[in-house]
């Protein structure tokens, strides 16, 4: 009962933050100088989806227990699907010009009438769509590949991801997929911008701050409790009635679902579609950010992709050029510098702080030990 | 005929080379249980090792080299980012191993510029011989029987020394063998020991077919030798050799068909498939789970 009272109060302050967040968004996006802030307003576009990627991924990895290393190729199938079912009609000629136009021949948004309701709702639509065909695909993939145990389970759905990769690039699909082009004009975040109001980041942090509340009440349910026990111990999980098989394909279809969302997003980030840049590299990018933010904690991927974002796409830009103090060189630093530091920064986060930032605990478990323990009740959970 | 032949002897001698990886993925995975992602990567590294070297030394110094600096990578790797991880839960350690498969694809983007560069012609290997009409590389002819060779060694080694002794304890029972008083870490260290030079062997075999080398040229190879030595079970070194036989041949089969776009989807499903009719590989020993 206590317990109750405090978890509805802990909600209601997350809700409250994250309104402000939001509100925050808007005021800075529309208070800052658009030109200068390029990079820093790209970086929240894309931590905000990555935030998602990653949270989808701890809910497979981090509390389910299944190592799985297939996000990549579900955000692949998210991003095309919602690219194809968007371009509008108009632009399909010039986009599929190497295959003479589109076999799909309708937009969600033209669907929904066009202006800014057929906008808001076909882009919505298109975005769980996106999400549903990812979860099939997951489902099918999950039929053979979740009897397989940890390892053979990674490697497995490491090479489903390569595998849709291939189909999507094949020629003889090129009507539907564009082939091994990219798949551009749909609509992106900077569709949302109003006249004299800018709503770009707000739509982005929106989405993503939308699913990542599903995830976390999936992982509050006794969903997300059978999830847990199942990656403590399935053998007692399943002693305990709980149905192995039934909740890993569960949480695989959830994890994807949410993938392919955030691949839509990812798309809508890019301005673009393309299969190329959804390799293994992305998986392990994004398996890095969940490390670095602690394995079974949403808080903790949030903030960690963000962080990501920002040091590679930011503040380490500065080792990638050459640098002149009076006249002495710098030196080492040239074009790729960065990168190398990141994986030497990254290196040290897996080997020393392996639990990362936030080990298994969410932000406001923090907030409450800390008043516990003023409190002198040691011991409190 | 002579395109059959042709695509026969491109899968032979890439057979070959992936054998050569799908060893040390063999033997790391029998006695540490990890996936060594940063294998494909020492053996692309080793690539480099040698466009490096032949530029400073003759190629008979070259050579040598390359392979004692493939080692010495080999084994600092588990040096460095395996072994503190010992007891840590395997997925730590998996993770671990992207780390520095990340790292050394960057290290490798930095210093090389992120151009391709290209491989020195080695003497004999690089020479082109004319066999039933069909053109090909010495480098195609030499590769299966140096890997026989090689094989065959690695055979005695395991079965007929005191370290391959060892070796095998540890890959059936990590503590029982520790108790017995066998030093795992030098034998581990062995183990990637081992498969870093035959990785260094590797490269220099699969570098000299193409012309140039990047960054990346570890990452497919390695996930290939990998489903290799899947395939034929893994832990099993004579498994690996057949496992990769198999794939380097299919894979030069679907090369020359008009699906060479799912050569590498082909492998990949090739792996699921043996994974679920037959998780223990073609030549892998039954394990039990126990509570």
């Amino acid at each position: 009962m206590i317990q109750e009272k405090k978890s509805k109060k802990g909600a209601f302050i997350a809700l409250v933050c994250v309104v402000v967040l939001l509100l925050l968004s808007i005021v800075l996006e529309n208070t800052l100088d658009p030109i200068k802030n390029t990079t820093f307003f790209t970086v929240l576009r894309k931590g905000a989806v990555y935030a998602l990627v990653a949270s989808s991924m701890n809910l497979l990895n981090g509390f389910t227990g299944l190592f799985s290393l297939g996000q990549a190729g579900f955000m692949l199938v998210g991003a095309y699907t919602y690219a194809i079912l968007t371009i509008p009609s108009a632009s399909r000629e010039s986009v599929y010009y190497l295959y003479g136009g589109s076999v799909v021949n309708f937009s969600l948004p033209e669907l929904f009438g066009g202006g800014a309701f057929g906008l808001i709702f076909g882009v919505l639509l298109a975005l769980i769509l996106a999400g549903l065909v990812a979860a099939g695909v997951a489902w099918l993939i999950g039929l053979p590949v979740l009897r397989l145990k940890s390892d053979y389970l990674a490697i497995a759905t490491l090479g489903f991801a390569e595998i849709i990769r291939a189909v999507l690039q094949w020629d003889k699909l090129g009507p539907v997929t564009n082939g091994a082009n990219a798949l551009k004009s749909f609509p992106t975040f900077s569709s949302f911008n109003l006249p004299g109001l800018r709503l770009s980041i707000f739509m982005a942090f929106l989405l993503a701050a939308i699913c990542i509340a599903v995830i976390l009440l999936l992982i509050n349910s006794s969903y997300g409790r059978a999830f847990k026990a199942i990656r403590e111990d399935e053998i007692a999980a399943e002693a305990m009635g709980i149905n192995l098989a039934k909740h890993k394909r569960l949480s695989f279809c959830i994890s994807s679902f949410f993938a392919g969302v955030g691949g839509g997003m990812f798309a809508m980030f890019a301005n673009q579609a393309q299969a190329k840049t959804f390799t293994t590299a992305m998986t392990y990018e994004i398996l890095l950010i969940v490390v670095i933010g602690g394995i079974g904690s949403i808080s903790g991927s949030c903030i960690a992709s963000f962080l990501y974002v920002a040091a590679s796409e930011w503040w380490l830009r500065f080792l990638d050029t050459e640098m002149y103090i009076g006249t002495f060189k710098v030196p080492l630093l040239r074009n790729g510098f960065r990168m190398v530091v990141f994986s030497v920064v990254i290196m040290i986060v897996v080997l020393f702080f392996r639990k990362g930032i936030m080990g298994d605990k969410e932000l406001p478990d923090l907030l409450r030990k800390r008043k516990a323990k003023a409190a002198g009740r040691e011991g409190a959970k | 005929m002579q395109y059959a032949l042709s695509i026969f002897l491109s899968g032979i001698s890439l057979g070959g080379q992936y054998a050569l990886i799908a060893i040390g993925y063999t033997l790391v995975y029998g006695i540490l249980r990890l996936i060594n992602f940063a294998h494909g990567d020492v053996f692309m590294v080793a690539g480099l090792f040698l466009v490096y070297l032949s530029t400073w030394f003759p190629l008979w110094a070259a050579l040598p080299l390359m392979l004692l600096f493939t080692v010495a990578l080999g084994f600092a790797i588990e040096r460095a980012a395996y072994k503190p991880l010992r007891s840590a839960p395997r997925m730590s350690v998996m993770i671990s191993a992207i780390g520095v498969s990340y790292l050394l694809q960057n290290l490798a983007t930095y210093i090389t510029g992120g151009l391709p560069k290209s491989y020195p012609e080695l003497p004999l290997l690089s020479n082109n011989v004319t066999i039933g009409g069909v053109s090909t590389k010495w480098v195609t002819i030499v590769t299966p029987f140096l890997v026989l060779v090689l094989v065959l060694a690695l055979q005695q080694l395991i079965n007929h020394t005191k370290v391959g002794m060892a070796m095998r304890a540890v890959a059936k029972d990590f503590e029982t063998s520790q108790l017995m008083g066998i030093k795992i870490n030098s034998v581990i260290s062995m183990t990637f020991i081992i498969g870093s030079f035959l990785a260094g062997v590797g490269s220099m075999l699969y570098f000299t077919n193409y012309p140039s080398i990047v960054p990346l040229s570890g990452a497919l190879p390695g996930l290939r030798a990998f489903v290799a030595a899947v395939f034929g079970g893994i832990g099993s070194v004579p498994g690996a050799v057949v496992g990769a036989f198999i794939i380097g041949m299919s894979e030069s089969v679907i090369k020359g068909s008009p699906f060479s776009i799912f050569s590498d989807a082909f492998t990949f499903a090739l792996l699921i498939v043996i994974l679920v009719v037959k998780p223990t590989g073609l030549f892998g020993e039954k394990v039990t789970d126990k509570v």
